[in-house]
């Protein structure tokens, strides 16, 4: 993996002072062509007006996924607010339809063909699981619409008419493993996760990874049902393993579960090493800072990254939805959606579905509050993976952060 | 793996038995009550635990942001009110809905699960759809160190405790007490009942509250060892359903048999296979079982 990394980050800075001077120039210049003619953005027939573009949101508001999803449709939000604020794209203020795929994938894809065939919306902004996505998938394929999908996922996927803005596997695992290698000097790692694609997806390319490229050795891999509270037996089973490194991706109410239970079980970050793949902010309301307190989470974004682009959006967002609004990893790239959308848009001069998602590869945001992201070949993002420590207050510390971008690779060569 | 790590793992292992065993008892109590002694299907038990939980959070904000001086006392005090809250809105749900059902079984199941998806809602919309759990008091953190290597869960004990606690009044309460002595009464032959003076309507309303309100208890403890969402109680209600029918529908013993067979299948279970492995081995058992002895472990006598 790391020989594919991108050029040293100085060489990546100079050339993003460089190219920060020409983008300016052509923001105002587009400001000024409000008067790009509609039927020269729009030849496929989408909702646009000389005024006016409707995008869709399509997320869970409602049923067992609006916990994680409500953060993506609020950072969606503030993202389209804030560009309505500038004055819109190529002229025109955003509206936005939103529709609540309730937590049910049948609905979803409902939903998706209500907003791309009655609604002709220009762009999606939804979906935050990989059902979902599968279920939507067909329908934005058949009827060529455009998806930014926001959450870290399994990877093994990319399609024309979706942007990744989270993870694929590769990403949020490999640097992790190897910072528990380097710094830790962890050699047996014991895997859990909850029972379903993306864990045991994830474990699996762990799994090669300690095995075939750091000489480590797997010493447990274990999975529990969606919503399992008990895991006392497991616990025991980690005692008597005894590994460097606890390797976990358990979500939902199952998170909460298992780290109250590690900590009344004596396992706690002093004295045990423990990465997992699925605490970002939103879980740690659940878990509790006590209770996660010593162990180490793996993601590309944490609200406690120190600059200038995060902290205005920490702001922003703090003053849009209360001063208790946590900002977990899925929803801050939910917020780079709109944001990557509209210089596909601008750098296309059109809201074509075909030409955006032409114009996307190689479109960078230096503005990522993550600190700056460029759209792969593949429709993934470059982005940074971080590891930060989890505070007794609940806040992350971040404790190290890949030197180069991951580049991403949704179909890992050696790790299927 | 030398002897002393083997005893130590054991003894942990039993323990982790002994508190999943009280984990399920609790939530299959309240449910025992309603459906053994009434036959009212309840699918809104889980939300009642719900309620439960969600009294535990709010009390311990506004202990901690007026009064933090009392963070270490508030919790059994907050116990309590989990169940006093749980019994006023299983109290009303049976004067608005239950009672204009009963005789309905299948009706009633349709309405509770209404109720249930309705307080879900309620749930999401009023407190938020992100999972919460209230600030616990430090002397339930932790672990007790008995020895070097060998830890026992604090909050696994204090459920321990208020399940046994809590069975033990419900058992005293429907053997030695009038309300027990009418409630025993009514499921044994209600026109009758009605005929000594007995007034059943009362009777039934009253069961379904402490139901209720012992689901709230339930859903109060969980919050030492889960997190409180507007959908928690979903995770529960299969496993609360298991336990009452696995132990026949009308016998609390059942409840604490089985509550005891599926803890102990399960632990152990979990312990050789993996999780999801030990979940189908379960169930495949008490399929098993059931397919035998379609009652349940214990029927009890009673004139249909």
């Amino acid at each position: 993996m790391s020989d594919q990394h991108l050029p040293s980050s100085q060489r990546r800075k100079f050339m993003l002072g460089a190219a920060a001077l020409p983008l300016a120039l052509a923001m105002s210049r587009i400001g000024h062509a409000a008067a790009l003619p509609t039927a020269q953005v729009n030849t496929t027939g989408l909702a646009v007006t000389d005024t006016e573009v409707v995008v869709g949101q399509l997320h869970s508001a409602t049923g067992t996924m609006a916990i994680s999803e409500t953060g993506s449709i609020q950072a969606e939000q503030l993202a389209i607010d804030q560009i309505n604020a500038m004055g819109g794209i190529l002229g025109r203020k955003i509206r936005v339809i939103k529709e609540d795929g309730a937590s049910d994938w049948p609905t979803f894809a409902e939903k998706s063909r209500k907003l791309l065939v009655n609604d002709k919306v220009a762009t999606v902004f939804g979906c935050w699981t990989s059902a979902s996505r599968k279920a939507v998938l067909p329908i934005f394929e058949k009827e060529n619409g455009l998806l930014y999908y926001p959450t870290f996922y399994e990877g093994l996927e990319q399609s024309k008419n979706v942007i990744y803005t989270g993870q694929e596997a590769t990403q949020q695992i490999l640097y992790g493993l190897d910072w528990a290698k380097q710094e830790k000097s962890a050699k047996t790692f014991f895997l859990i996760g909850s029972d379903y694609i993306w864990p045991r997806t994830s474990m699996k390319i762990a799994r090669k990874h300690v095995e075939a490229f750091q000489g480590g050795k797997i010493v447990g891999e274990e999975y529990y049902p969606l919503g399992h509270t008990n895991f006392n037996s497991l616990i025991n089973k980690i005692k008597i393993a005894k590994p460097d490194c606890i390797f976990a991706a358990v979500v939902g109410g199952s998170n909460v579960a298992f780290y109250k239970q590690l900590k009344a079980a004596g396992i706690t970050g002093a004295k045990q090493f423990l990465l997992t793949l699925s605490v970002t902010e939103d879980e740690m309301l659940g878990v509790g800072g006590e209770n996660f307190a010593g162990f180490y989470s793996s993601m590309k974004y944490f609200q406690s990254l120190d600059n200038a682009n995060n902290k205005a959006f920490v702001e922003a967002f703090k003053k849009a939805y209360g001063p208790k609004a946590v900002i977990g990893d899925v929803t801050q790239a939910a917020y780079l959606g709109p944001w990557l959308w509209k210089a596909a848009v601008e750098k296309a001069g059109s809201f074509d579905v075909d030409k955006v998602v032409a114009a996307s590869p190689g479109i960078e945001l230096p503005t990522a509050p993550e600190g700056y992201v460029k759209i792969h070949e593949n429709h993934h993002l470059y982005s940074k993976a971080r590891i930060a420590e989890g505070q007794p207050d609940g806040s992350f510390k971040v404790v190290a952060e890949s030197p180069e971008l991951m580049v991403p690779d949704p179909f890992p060569k050696g790790y299927q | 793996m030398s002897f002393d790590e083997i005893y130590n793992i054991t003894l942990m292992q039993g323990f982790a038995g002994l508190s999943l065993f009280a984990v399920l008892l609790l939530m299959g109590l309240g449910l025992a009550i309603i459906f053994g002694q009434m036959g009212v299907i309840n699918m809104a038990h889980g939300e009642f635990m719900t309620i439960g939980a969600y009294t535990i959070f709010l009390l311990s904000t506004l202990t901690e942001s007026y009064a933090p001086g009392l963070m270490q006392a508030y919790f059994p005090f907050a116990i309590v009110c989990a169940f006093i809250v749980a019994f006023i809105f299983g109290w009303l749900a049976e004067w608005a809905l239950i009672r204009h059902l009963y005789k309905r079984p299948l009706d009633t199941l349709l309405a509770t699960w209404g109720l249930s998806l309705a307080m879900q809602q309620a749930f999401r919309t009023l407190i938020g759809p992100k999972e919460v759990s209230p600030t616990l008091p430090d002397w339930l953190m932790g672990s007790w160190e008995v020895t070097e290597g060998l830890d026992i869960p604090i909050n696994g004990m204090f459920v321990l405790a208020l399940t046994l606690l809590v069975t033990g009044g419900v058992l005293l309460a429907l053997y030695k007490s009038r309300w027990g002595l009418r409630v025993r009464a009514t499921v044994a032959n209600r026109a009758m009942a009605n005929a000594t003076g007995i007034n059943t309507t009362r009777t039934d309303r009253v069961t379904f509250a402490i139901g209720c309100g012992i689901a709230g208890v339930a859903g109060a403890a969980f919050t030492t060892i889960g997190s409180t969402g507007p959908t928690s109680g979903s995770l529960y209600i299969v496993d609360a359903f298991l336990v009452v029918t696995f132990g026949g529908a009308a016998s609390l013993w059942g409840t604490v048999v089985s509550a005891f067979g599926i803890a102990q299948t399960q632990s152990i279970s979990e312990f050789f296979l993996s999780g999801s492995m030990a979940k189908v081995l379960t169930l495949l058992l008490i399929v098993t079982i059931l397919m035998l002895r379609p009652q349940g472990l214990f029927a009890s006598k009673v004139r249909r």
